[in-house]
């Protein structure tokens, strides 16, 4: 057992306690807390694996921009209600079910999947420049990513028209 | 030039000759880890003295005196006190999310704290996205800083919390985009490369003049924004909210916020010099070899020091100079105004690389 196993087994039992956390709390906020360290463990992880790019931007995005939202959403409409409701006994069993089948197909897939064990042994950071990112996000030949990324930036057009709809003054 | 790689390399190779491989590098990473604690509580107490006397300057006053020959000791005191405060835990807050903030904030500042390169060979993160993983961990305060205000379960840290948020989140694109603009004339995000090139070619602001310059200009302003200092300081603005985020914290919890505080303006006067005023490269001079030689003279982590430094004054001018700003002439600043000028600045800096219109000194 060498240092990254180590390693992953810490990150891996942050990420599973945040995560077991995150849906059982009462708290909203605290749930938002737990889904924080879990969203931080799986970024360790992509450090670990030496990515280090993706492991970054999942801080920037998730950890710094999408609990950011939900910890305002919250501030802006949290009324005397901030606790969660109780479940019912159907809605637990019915929940319970969906998670089971769940996790049937994530682990028959990780079963199936013949993965290669070098790819995770060593940090490989180095592999990847970040220039041949860019310019396969921004380039129209084979394997390149232009049109998907452009999509992207409709869709977030979109979003931004709709909340201009939403907050205008009548 | 004084390179710490050589020494670094030496010590690395004495551990492995008395210890195992894990070991070897075990003691070397506690080391670094103490390297950077002690670094990050000395430049604090620098800081808060520098800061006092600078403002009471501003002001036509004199600053602490009394403890110490001319208030040197003042700051120690300080320190002292706050260790020896009770941490108050009130009934109705959430204790976990209470305790748990001041730690956030003062982590996000300690990752991006050693991501600054204090040295030829003084790295202590350096990846290839260098830039970008420093953008990234310092987001992670913003989360500390909203949890302190819903935690405390209060109303002046809620409104502290919310417009301190908004603030660091609208400035956040200004310094993501100064950064990029800068990323584009060096080509790199790697901490070690950028000043490297600097020390080959010079300074990032001479080589990309104008639009640097703008850059630079920007990036000041929003800089004391990011740290919520000078007039964007109303999140904590004490004549109307007491202490904004903290006020509900005493003892060394609100000496977190405090050391955070600081060493978020060093942070953000460490990435100014990197990016702009060339790291630890020294001064050169195009065709003056015995000029050049003499500043090279000079270490590196001075030089990085010294130009910190510099900003930090830049900065500090700013913060007692202009009278607090109010919280929607802060977002229409940022949103109106700094954000179109970076974007366009972007461009010019596109336009300065793709033309090649740089100066370049060798």
């Amino acid at each position: 057992m060498d240092s990254f196993n180590i390693m992953f087994f810490i990150l891996a039992a942050l990420i599973l306690f945040s995560s077991i956390a995150c849906v059982v709390t009462k708290s909203i906020l605290r749930a938002a807390t737990y889904l924080f360290f879990a969203l931080l463990g799986t970024a360790g992880l992509y450090f670990l694996m030496g990515y280090t790019f993706l492991g970054a931007v999942q801080l920037m995005v998730y950890a710094g921009g999408v609990v950011v939202l939900y910890v305002f959403a919250i501030l802006l409409t949290r009324g005397r209600k901030d606790q969660l409701s109780k479940n019912s006994k159907s809605k637990i069993f019915s929940t319970l079910l969906l998670c089971l089948v769940g996790l049937a197909i994530f682990v028959l897939g990780i079963m199936k999947y013949q993965f290669q064990a070098e790819a995770l042994s060593a940090p490989n950071e180095g592999v990847l420049k970040l220039s041949e990112v860019g310019s396969k996000m921004l380039s129209t030949g084979d394997g390149g990513y232009l049109l998907p990324f452009e999509a992207v930036s409709v869709l977030l057009l979109a979003c931004i028209v709709a909340a201009l709809v939403i907050a205008r003054k009548r | 030039m004084f390179d710490l790689q050589n020494w670094t390399t030496a010590l690395h190779e004495w551990m492995l000759g008395i210890l195992p491989e894990w070991a070897a590098i075990l003691i070397e990473s506690v080391l670094v880890a103490l390297i950077i604690i002690t670094l990050y509580a000395v430049f604090a107490i620098v800081l808060i003295y520098l800061e006092r006397k600078i403002c009471a300057f501003f002001q036509c006053r004199l600053g602490p005196n009394r403890v110490g020959k001319w208030g040197l000791l003042q700051v120690f005191s300080d320190v002292f006190k706050m260790l020896q405060k009770e941490i108050i835990r009130m009934r109705k807050s959430d204790r976990f999310l209470h305790d748990l903030a001041p730690y956030l904030v003062v982590t996000a500042s300690m990752l991006t704290f050693a991501c600054l390169p204090w040295n030829k060979g003084g790295h202590i993160i350096d990846f290839n996205i260098g830039i970008f993983f420093m953008l990234a961990v310092s987001s992670i305060g913003v989360v500390g800083i909203l949890l302190a205000g819903l935690g405390s379960n209060s109303k002046y840290p809620m409104i502290g919390a919310m417009r301190a948020g908004a603030q660091l989140i609208s400035y956040e694109i200004s310094i993501g985009l100064t950064m990029l603009t800068m990323v584009a004339l060096t080509g790199t995000m790697q901490i070690s490369e950028i000043v490297q090139q600097q020390y080959d070619n010079g300074w990032n602001i001479i080589r990309g003049h104008i639009p640097a310059l703008i850059a630079f200009i920007v990036y000041l302003i929003a800089g004391n924004a990011e740290c919520n200092r000078g007039p964007f300081d109303l999140p904590e603005g004490e004549s109307e909210l007491t202490a904004g985020y903290h006020t509900e914290y005493s003892g060394m919890h609100f000496g977190y916020y405090y050391l955070a505080e600081y060493l978020n303006l060093f942070i953000a006067a460490g990435i100014a010099s990197t990016i702009f005023l060339g790291g630890w490269a020294p001064l050169h001079i195009a065709g003056l070899d015995g000029f050049n030689g003499v500043m090279d003279l000079i270490p590196g982590f001075v030089w990085f020091v010294g130009k910190t430094f510099f900003v930090v004054l830049l900065l500090m001018w700013e913060r007692w100079t202009f009278p607090r700003l109010r919280i929607d002439h802060i977002l229409s600043l940022e949103w109106k105004y700094l954000m179109p000028i970076s974007l366009f600045n972007l461009l010019l800096m596109a336009l300065v690389v793709v033309l090649g219109l740089g100066i370049n000194i060798n």
